[in-house]
This record gives C-alpha cells, structure tokens and sequence, in this order.
C-alpha cells in the first residue's frame, strides 16, 4: 500500500526507507542509513589513517566488511605493495576476516556478487565507482571514497540525499550477435553521461526479466556512466535462486509500488537494435557496430576483461568464437577473468587453452588493462577493443590512446580480424 | 571556515573526469604532497607549476566524473585550491571534495561568466558568486545546512572524531553516575 502522502515509492525510496528508518521520504531529503554490507579495495588503504584520525577504536561490524584486492594482483610496483601491506595489517588489526588476498582475489564487485555479500533490500557501499553492479541484487549500492569509508567503518551508516529515479523499461528480445552490453552501451547513447547525476536508475520489463543474473551485473555496471548513484533491478526467481546457495546474510526483498513516481520514463524496444560501440573518447559516444565496422579501424590491443565482461559466460562465449582461429598479426589480445573461480573454471573447460593456443596472453585475474596503472598499458596513437566500461582520454594509459568499448563477442572478433569487427559475420 | 572566499581563476572544460585530474599511473601514491605534482596533469598542465593557494578552480557540467578515486580532490586539496565551482558535478566527487574540506560549489552557468586569471568571490553564506574581474555574478543554491557543518568542521573526518568524541563522553559520565 502507499504511503499516505499519497504517491507510491521507488525501489530506491522503499531500500533507503528501510535502511534509514524513516518511512515517510521523498528525493532530495537528507536520510542516514545503516550499511549492510562495505567493501574496500586498494583504495582502502587510504581509509586507514582516516580512521585513526578519527578516532575510532574498532569497526562496526567487521562481519559486514570485504576487502578484496584487484587493481594491481600480484602487487605490480612499489607502490601497489605499500597498499596492500597497509591494508593486510589495519585488517589484521580491526579483526577483518573477509580478506580476499592474492590467491583468492576477484575484481571486487565479483567478488560480491559470486560469494553473496550483497542481498535484496540491502544498501551497500564500496570504495570503488562500479559499486553501482551489485544494484542487479535488488540492492541499493554505490560508490564512496575513502574518507567517507573511514567514517562507515567507525559508525556503520553514512548520509545519502534520497535521489530521484528515472525508470527504464525494456521489452523486445536480442537478436543475434546482441548482447546485454550492447543494450546498456545503447542505453548509454539515449542518457549521456550526465544524465543519471544523482539519480537512481530502475530497470524492469519483459526483457530485463529475462536477463540472467551476469547480464543484470553488466547492465547496473555501468550505470555509474552515466552518474548514476545506484543502478537497479528488481529481485525475482532469478536474483533468489542465484543467491539462495550463497547469501551472505537476510534478504528483505523490496519492490517499486506499481504507481512509484520516476522523474523521468525511458521505453526501450530492443527488437531491431543492433550491435553497438562505445567509440572514444567516452562512453555515449555510441554508434552502431556495422557503421564503425565500415571504417576499417586498425587495432593494436584487444581487452577481453574487467567488471563489466569477464565473467564465464562472457570468457564461454568469447571461446567459442576464438576456437579455431587465430589473434591477428600485429595485434596484442589480453583476456583477465573477473575472479580466481572464474579462472579456475576456464582452465576446467580448456577456455585457457582455447585463448593461448590462438596466441593471446591469459592473465591471472584482476582489473588488468582496464584502467591504465597496471599492465596492458596503451601508447600514443594506439587503439583498443575493450570489453570494459570507460573510454576516457587516458584512462588504460596514453591520453591519445583510442578505447572502444563493446561486447565481449565483438572484442574477440576485432581481435581476430585486427580491426573493429562484428562477431555476426565470424558465426 | 570564512564563509566569502576570494581568488584567481583557473577555468576548466566539461567532462573533466579524474582520469584527468590525476591519472591511472599515480594511484598508488598516498602522500598528497607527492599527488599535487600531478594534479591536472591531462586537463590543465601548467596548473602544479603555477597554482597558488586560494586559487578557484571553475568548471563546465560534469566536473570529477569517473573513479570514486579520492585522490583528485586531496591532490587539490593539498595544493591549496580555494574552491571548487561548477555548472555541474558527478557525484561521488562532489562527496569526496565535501568531505576533505573543500568549498564545492555547483552553480549552473558559471563556467560562461569566467575567463583563467579573473578574481572570483565565492559568498557560501548569501549564496552569490562574483566575477570581480568583469562585475557580473551568478546566484547559486546555498549548501544543506549539515554539509556546510561538514565545511565547518573541516571535514568528515574531524566531525566524527567529535561525535565519537561525544559519545565516548556520554558513555563515561553514564559509568561515572552508575
Ligand atoms: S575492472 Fe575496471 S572498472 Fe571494474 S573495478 Fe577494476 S578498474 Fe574499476
């Protein structure tokens, strides 16, 4: 039922009234809410002398904290060793037991999502923009830095602006070649990259409902393009059966009223879309596959990786397609699973052995190329096929490199072909 | 905290994202003094050599898009930025710059009133930015009360040290009476 001030509430609205106590909210309030669940990567290490500035003796809960290292596994510089060592000791010494350290590691939102960290009804935070996936759990997770992760760590809750909703709602079914991807990159050209600021972002219809779990994650992933503060579906049969092995903790599965007021109504017909490319230098800037395709754009590195596109049945499907066939000349084809599981399970079904015989390099798992600091580093005047999910001026290294973002399946074709290419034609 | 800021400009584009502000390649430097030498490396490269404290960034939409990396706002931070002011601004610096004390601003408009070098005033109280330079100024949505605390304090990190501070106490006088 609504509440009485007579419009019904979003997903958002229902999570962060939950999380906050305050029944009665509306956008723009200012709430406090009580964290369920916060993760920290490298970027964790500077919450460490926050926190001790602060104050503060101990961590909250120290059962509702995650520290997973991705952005530098193994530690590749001086400097990535000083984070981690940082972070094994305050772990260490504030009792953090979920510590995925090298071995174990995962990017960090997999690591979430694989172990069962973020559930239903949850409002989770992490030191890490792409917080935003965990959304596709039905959950209300977002991105903060790590000044404001010190003060979660010493308190448990943090201060939110209850954001306004925009509703997209998708139905039609994929056609070949058309990925999940390909829907948020389509997506992505219609908001622009400012046109979620502060908003969170509702996914439903038919097609959404459809989608498996690892192409919910891809979707809310990148909603953080278009600045978003959260990203979300709601949970159904899917989200309960994926995480009914795993969960973490209680679920309180929470759904938008059928009369929620969204700022904003965006209808998606997926039907005739095509493939899609992000092309540089950012992440709406978004055309047809087919139409970059035409322009014969030479590549000189292929990403097959990141928290976007990594999981198995993106590295299954890339597999399929790489069997047979070989990296072009020329062009420097690196594939890093999203986790250690992940790679553990390519390595059970040959997908290793299916990349390196076809001459790509298969990386231990981690961010990888995807952000420039560790290794796949592009130079000047370079191009990147990339299954990631930014496309910034420097963002995997040089600032005149040129990234273009897509679908797993397209990143593989491209790398076959040593140019932009469409999978569809490689079937 | 003075609550009317003055000083010189610098102007920034749109969509200036972290990447911009500090690359990839210096993530792994924790000591802000370190960091400022790279500040805007990508986006204003002259600015580290001539910055000077007080100096007010102002910016186009979007100002501090991408990574929820902290490190931006405390390379400016250490650097001595003034102020921070925009037409816009992605959301998860706008916290991060919050939290670390520095004046953030969003006023739609305002890069348009500004060229690098002029003087702006910053008045947080009455809300109002100024081009001293030229004489025009641009109104702009006072901050929420418990940000400006934050500004106040001088930072997330200082208000909870006096909360817990607080609580510690409330908790001691409660031992102490029972
Ligand atoms: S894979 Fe890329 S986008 Fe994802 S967490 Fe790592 S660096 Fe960030």
């Amino acid at each position: 039922m609504s509440p009485s001030s007579g419009h019904g509430r979003t997903l958002a609205e229902k999570i962060l009234a939950r999380t906050s106590g305050v029944e009665e909210l509306v956008p723009g309030q200012i709430v406090e809410g009580s964290v369920d669940l916060a993760m920290m990567h490298e970027q964790g290490a500077q919450t460490v002398a926050p926190f001790h500035q602060m104050g503060a003796e101990k961590v909250w809960d120290p059962d509702r904290v995650v520290v997973a290292l991705d952005h530098w596994v193994p530690a590749s510089t001086e400097g990535a060793a000083g984070l981690h060592r940082i972070l094994r000791k305050f772990a260490a010494e504030t009792n953090l037991s979920h510590f995925y350290d090298v071995g174990h590691h995962g990017i960090c939102h997999q690591i979430l999502a694989e172990d069962g960290w973020v559930v239903p009804g949850d409002l989770a935070v992490g030191t890490d923009s792409h917080t935003n996936m965990l959304g596709a759990m039905g959950a209300f997770a977002t991105g903060i830095g790590p000044t404001e992760m010190a003060a979660v760590l010493a308190l448990g809750r943090l201060w939110l602006k209850v954001p306004a909703s925009i509703s997209i709602q998708v139905k039609g079914s994929f056609g070949p070649g058309v990925t999940a991807k390909d829907l948020i990159l389509r997506i992505l050209g219609e908001v622009k990259t400012t046109g979620a600021t502060y908003r969170a972002v509702e996914f439903s219809g038919p097609t959404i409902e459809r989608l498996s779990m690892p192409e919910r994650f891809t979707i809310c992933n990148m909603t953080t393009e278009m600045g978003a503060k959260a990203g979300m579906v709601a949970p159904d049969t899917a989200t309960f059966d994926y995480l009914a092995p795993i969960a973490k903790h209680a679920m309180h599965p929470l759904r938008a009223d059928p009369d929620a007021q969204y700022e904003r109504t965006i209808s998606i017909d997926v039907d005739a879309m095509p493939p899609m490319v992000a092309c540089p230098y950012s992440p709406d800037n978004v055309r047809p596959l087919t139409d970059v395709v035409r322009e014969h754009v030479r590549i000189d590195q292929a990403f097959l990786g990141s928290c976007t596109n990594a999981r198995i049945e993106d590295l299954r499907e890339g597999a399929a397609i790489m069997k047979g066939q070989k990296v072009a000349k020329g062009v420097r084809f690196i594939v890093s699973p999203a986790s250690t599981k992940i790679y553990d399970q390519c390595l059970k079904e040959g997908i290793i052995q299916v990349f390196t015989d076809a001459g790509a390099v298969f990386t231990n798992s981690s961010c990888s190329a995807c952000f420039g600091g560790n290794m796949g580093i592009l130079d000047r005047e370079e191009v990147c096929a990339s299954s990631s999910n930014r496309n910034f001026p420097g963002r995997m290294g040089a600032k005149e490199a040129r990234i273009y973002l897509m679908s797993p399946a397209a990143v593989v074709a491209s790398a076959i072909e040593g140019e932009i290419a469409d999978p569809r034609a490689l079937a | 905290m003075k609550t009317v800021l003055e000083g010189r400009v610098w102007t920034l584009g749109r969509d200036v994202d972290t990447d911009q502000i500090i690359s990839g390649k210096y993530l792994t430097i924790l000591d802000p003094e370190e960091l400022k030498k790279h500040v805007f490396e990508i986006a204003l490269p002259e600015f580290a050599a001539k910055a000077r404290p007080g100096d007010i960034l102002v910016a186009d939409e979007n100002f501090g898009s991408g990574s929820s990396r902290e490190h931006a706002p405390q390379a400016m931070r250490a650097i001595g930025v003034g102020a921070v002011v925009a037409d816009s601004f992605a959301r998860i610096f706008f916290r991060n710059a919050i939290n670390l004390g520095i004046p953030t601003i969003e006023a739609p408009g305002v890069r348009a009133l500004f060229s690098t070098g002029d003087t702006a005033r910053v008045d947080l109280g009455a809300g109002r930015i100024t081009n001293v330079t030229s004489g025009r100024s641009i109104a702009f949505p006072p901050l929420p009360g418990h940000l400006l605390d934050l500004l106040e304090a001088g930072g997330l990190v200082e208000k909870v040290r006096r909360e817990l501070e607080a609580a510690r106490a409330a908790a001691a006088s409660r031992g102490a009476r029972g």
